[in-house]
């Protein structure tokens, strides 16, 4: 699974923060940052979580 | 239920109608499932169209939900421009495009259309701003005519001021509240929205409802205020809320008085549910029935349904979130900050231009509001969604 996010797209809501905080960051601006761009499936159910929570769309999923 | 459930219709092709559909896939549905669509356009996000569209920074497509060949693959039956006329409850049917489309489950996702003044149906140069249409019709006026007045300083005018004066359009904002969003934010933040707004050039006319629109020949030619101004323009935004739009639910015995209210697992009825801005349902850890029109609420509330749909039995209790974009500025808010006597600044400072307050009443934290301050205000929504005590070291 390997995650693409659109930066420019992300408006800094932070679901993905909650729903995988080992997976997401934000930066000062809330603007997500990827921790691990390739987890393993372990985190596959929460990564897919953050990606339909987002409100903006931003996450991207590869390889699921 | 579970058992009985085969075919699915959807009500509404928003955020809420579209990710349900997802999420029922998702969750292993996989019977018929029906997204039936007011537009012609495939299903599509709104928070862009008073700013990145509006903008002109984004095109249309980028706006797409789901990628057109996205439904096939999930054997989603998307029907644009066929909106749900009736249904009938005891029957589980709906009626669209003069047939009698069967259902197991209902989701009533069809939002919200825009209030508008009274006695301006009709009138050219007076616009709202709630699809994709509106807003691409709206876009080319007010860039033609360079001068727009915007009524109603809710979280909509407001954006849709700060997205203008990018376009370098002059814009008047009129609102009877003395300041932006007073309603929604309080005094303090709404004060600091008034300020951004006069630095960046928009002419606020604030403490002052209006009166009524004049025009000449079936254009509208100024707004006239309650205090008897007239502001010359051939260009109105009318952003003065919404109301549920439920009208084709008329005489279906639904709980319709405002939106469609639900149980607190946002069931209406059986085989009934809603979901988005249109679903009013029981909060449980609120105590009462609460209907919210925020982006995020209708992705979680349409997760939510799916997994009632499919036998879960979990109430729906989110702690809201909703954020505002206005110039550089990005306002992000948890929980509910309306209703609320106490107010202090936790993180940051409002001189700083960068700052995280809290709300309360009742002792109690009840939202939290971050300028600037994405980060810092992830760390008050626990504080927030425990409802917890308000914070004795800090001021009143």
């Amino acid at each position: 699974m390997m995650i693409e996010v659109e930066i420019d797209q992300c408006v800094g809501g932070g679901q993905c923060v909650m729903a995988a905080p080992d997976v997401f960051d934000q930066d000062d601006d809330g603007l997500v940052v990827v921790l691990d761009e390739n987890p393993g499936p372990d985190r596959a159910d929460d990564v897919a979580l953050a990606a339909r929570l987002c409100p903006a769309r931003a996450i991207r999923l590869a390889g699921t | 239920m579970t058992a009985a459930l085969r075919r699915v219709v959807i009500a509404g092709a928003g955020a809420a109608g579209l990710t349900a559909a997802e999420s029922l896939r998702a969750d292993g549905f996989d019977g018929e499932l029906t997204l039936l669509g007011a537009e012609p356009h495939r299903p599509y996000d709104r928070p862009p169209l008073s700013k990145q569209l509006l903008a002109g920074a984004w095109a249309p497509d980028r706006l797409e939900l789901l990628a057109g060949h996205r439904y096939d693959e999930l054997g989603i039956d998307w029907r644009p421009s066929s909106a749900a006329t009736s249904v009938s409850v005891p029957d589980r049917t709906v009626r669209v495009a003069g047939a009698d489309l069967p259902y197991d489950a209902l989701l009533v996702a069809t939002g919200v259309r825009p209030r508008t003044l009274p006695g301006t149906a009709g009138l050219a140069g007076v616009h709202v701003l709630r699809t994709l249409d509106d807003t691409v019709a709206f876009q080319a006026a007010a860039r033609s005519t360079g001068r727009v007045v915007v009524v109603g300083a809710g979280f909509l005018g407001a954006e849709t001021a700060a997205t203008l004066r990018g376009l370098d359009v002059a814009v008047t904002l009129v609102d009877p509240a003395p300041a932006p969003l007073l309603r929604q934010v309080g005094p303090v933040v709404a004060g600091l929205l008034a300020r951004l707004h006069a630095e960046h050039g928009v002419d606020l006319r604030l403490g002052t409802g209006v009166a009524g629109l004049t025009s000449d020949d079936g254009r509208v030619t100024g707004v006239r205020l309650a205090d008897g101004t007239i502001v010359p323009t051939t260009c109105v935004l009318v952003a003065i809320g919404s109301v549920p739009a439920t009208d084709w639910l008329a005489g279906s015995g639904l709980d319709l008085a405002d939106g469609v209210g639900c149980d607190a697992r946002c069931r209406a009825a059986p085989g009934v549910f809603a979901a988005g801005d249109v679903a009013r349902w029981f909060h449980r850890g609120r105590g009462e029935s609460v209907r919210i029109e925020h982006r995020t609420n209708a992705t979680e509330q349409a997760m939510a349904v799916s997994r009632a749909m499919l036998g879960a039995d979990d109430p729906y209790q989110p702690v809201p979130y909703v954020w505002s974009d206005q110039y550089d500025v990005k306002l992000q808010v948890y929980g509910r900050l309306t209703g609320t006597d106490r107010f202090t600044v936790v993180s940051g400072s409002p001189d700083d231009g960068r700052f995280v307050a809290l709300y309360g009443s009742d002792g109690r934290v009840t939202g939290a509001l971050g300028w600037r301050s994405a980060r810092e205000l992830l760390r008050a929504r626990a504080m927030v969604a425990e409802a917890a005590p308000w914070p004795d070291a800090a001021p009143a």
